[in-house]
């Protein structure tokens, strides 16, 4: 517990101190940005379509803060470290997880707020939204630690993970544009639930067996 | 017989037979086959001859899945008992599924733009379908990314056990999201619900894919392990 606790404060601190949120939070706003200017600002289509295309925006927020989480622990020894510890790889990965979602998952679930009523959605819809968001990027997360350990090796890998989590990220963007596009609400937010539960369960496991073989 | 197979050089003498035979089988059976499905078999009394597309649909979407199988059985292998020919056998594969895949959309493709009225449709099945297709693109770019090839057989073996959540998703995807494309008619309960002058070409089809699957899979890895010997033999020589 103590080494769950102190990988998920280090990675805290040094995602912070490496400008936390900030480059995909602005990340987000700006492809956000993009889709009005995309599709034209008229505003009866963006009210039928534009809400759900936050999802893309978060999708590749988190898909672009992937590449370095292993990479930056593999080539400094960290992950030796963690390996040496006598907590298992799965919850410290968890660990490094739940940071990722608290310092990067989080903002971008709140700063959907704001995007979403941008792309004119109905404010009523917009906490179920925002709930919505803080679920599936907990998912993209999860599915995220295993593109990112099976790619930890690779130099400039960002395509390849890219190329290797997008068909994963497919259940919960469908659900989570249900709950933009504002069909089936609850039904929707307790699959997103389920997504995110699953990928958090499955994720570590599979990314501590890819780390245990990266540093080999 | 799959442990009898196990052995390397068992295997390179067991496919210096079995690929060429199998790929004769493949011949004889799309000569069969083919003539059977676009000629000879009645035409659908809906859609006419465009019935016949799906001889060469069905049986790749079939094997495109059956190959992610059999390569996520390769796969556990590897990955449990450290053996290097399964490796071989789910890389050796990745290739072959991909294009039973895009076989498989580029059919269905044209297939649905006479009978469904539209190329694409964001339905379940086409949707899935296209995910295995990026899976396999993404199976394959890892492999090719990594110089180290145990350990990229390693890696690639568990990013191939995790892409295995798709396959039901497929299969199921039809009675899950009903929206367009049509139900399984041969695997169902309460029996086949297709003609059965139609499921005997559909199956010599099925058998004429397995059979070019089986040599074209022995062909890619008597490829691979015929490599690997010139380069052990290529290293031992750099060292003299």
């Amino acid at each position: 517990m103590n080494a769950f606790v102190a990988t998920f404060r280090r990675d805290v601190a040094l995602m912070w101190a490496g400008g936390g949120a900030l480059a995909p939070l602005g990340f987000f706003l700006g492809a956000t940005m993009l889709v009005p200017l995309a599709m034209g600002p008229d505003r009866a289509l963006l009210e039928s379509a534009g809400p759900p295309l936050v999802w893309i925006a978060a999708a590749l927020a988190v898909l672009a803060t992937l590449e370095r989480l292993f990479q930056a622990d593999l080539e400094d020894g960290s992950l030796d470290q963690m390996m040496l510890s006598p907590a298992p790889l799965e919850a410290l990965v968890l660990a490094k997880g739940a940071a990722m979602w608290c310092v990067i998952g989080l903002p971008l679930a709140l700063a959907g707020a704001p995007a979403a009523i941008a792309l004119q959605a109905p404010p009523s819809l917009v906490p179920a939204i925002v709930l919505s968001l803080a679920l599936g990027t907990a998912a993209f997360i999860g599915v995220g630690l295993i593109g990112a350990a099976v790619t930890a090796g690779v130099k400039r890998g960002g395509v390849l993970i890219a190329l290797i989590v997008l068909p994963f990220f497919a259940p919960p963007i469908i659900f989570g544009s249900a709950v933009a596009g504002g069909d089936e609400v609850g039904a929707a937010l307790s699959i997103l639930a389920g997504c995110a539960l699953a990928a958090l369960a499955l994720g570590p496991i599979a990314a501590a067996a890819a780390l245990r073989l990266q540093a080999e | 017989m799959l442990t009898y197979l196990a052995n390397p050089a068992r295997f390179m003498a067991f496919s210096a037979w079995a690929a060429p035979l199998f790929f004769g089988l493949a011949v004889i059976a799309f000569a069969v086959g083919l003539p059977w499905a676009l000629a000879f078999s009645p035409a659908d009394y809906q859609q006419g001859e465009t019935v016949r597309i799906m001889y060469v649909h069905v049986p790749a979407a079939w094997w495109s899945m059956g190959v992610y199988a059999f390569m996520g059985v390769a796969s556990f292998v590897g990955l449990v008992w450290r053996h290097s020919l399964a490796d071989v056998a789910a890389r050796a594969a990745a290739p072959i599924g991909a294009t039973f895949a895009a076989v498989c959309l580029i059919t269905g493709s044209l297939w649905g733009a006479p009978t469904w009225g539209t190329w694409w449709e964001w339905d379940g099945r086409l949707t899935s379908m296209l995910a295995l297709f990026i899976i396999y693109l993404g199976y394959i770019a890892l492999w090719s990314a990594m110089d180290d090839e145990e350990k990229a057989a390693r890696l690639a073996a568990i990013l191939c056990l995790v892409g295995l959540i798709n396959l039901p998703i497929i299969k199921f995807s039809v009675d899950w999201w009903s929206t367009l494309h049509q139900p399984a008619s041969i695997m169902r309960s309460g029996g086949s619900a297709i003609h059965p002058s139609m499921l005997g070409p559909l199956l010599t089809m099925a058998g004429a894919y397995l059979a070019l699957f089986a040599a074209l899979l022995m062909m890619n890895m008597r490829a691979a392990i015929f490599r690997r010997r010139v380069e052990a033999a290529r290293m031992r020589g750099g060292e003299a």
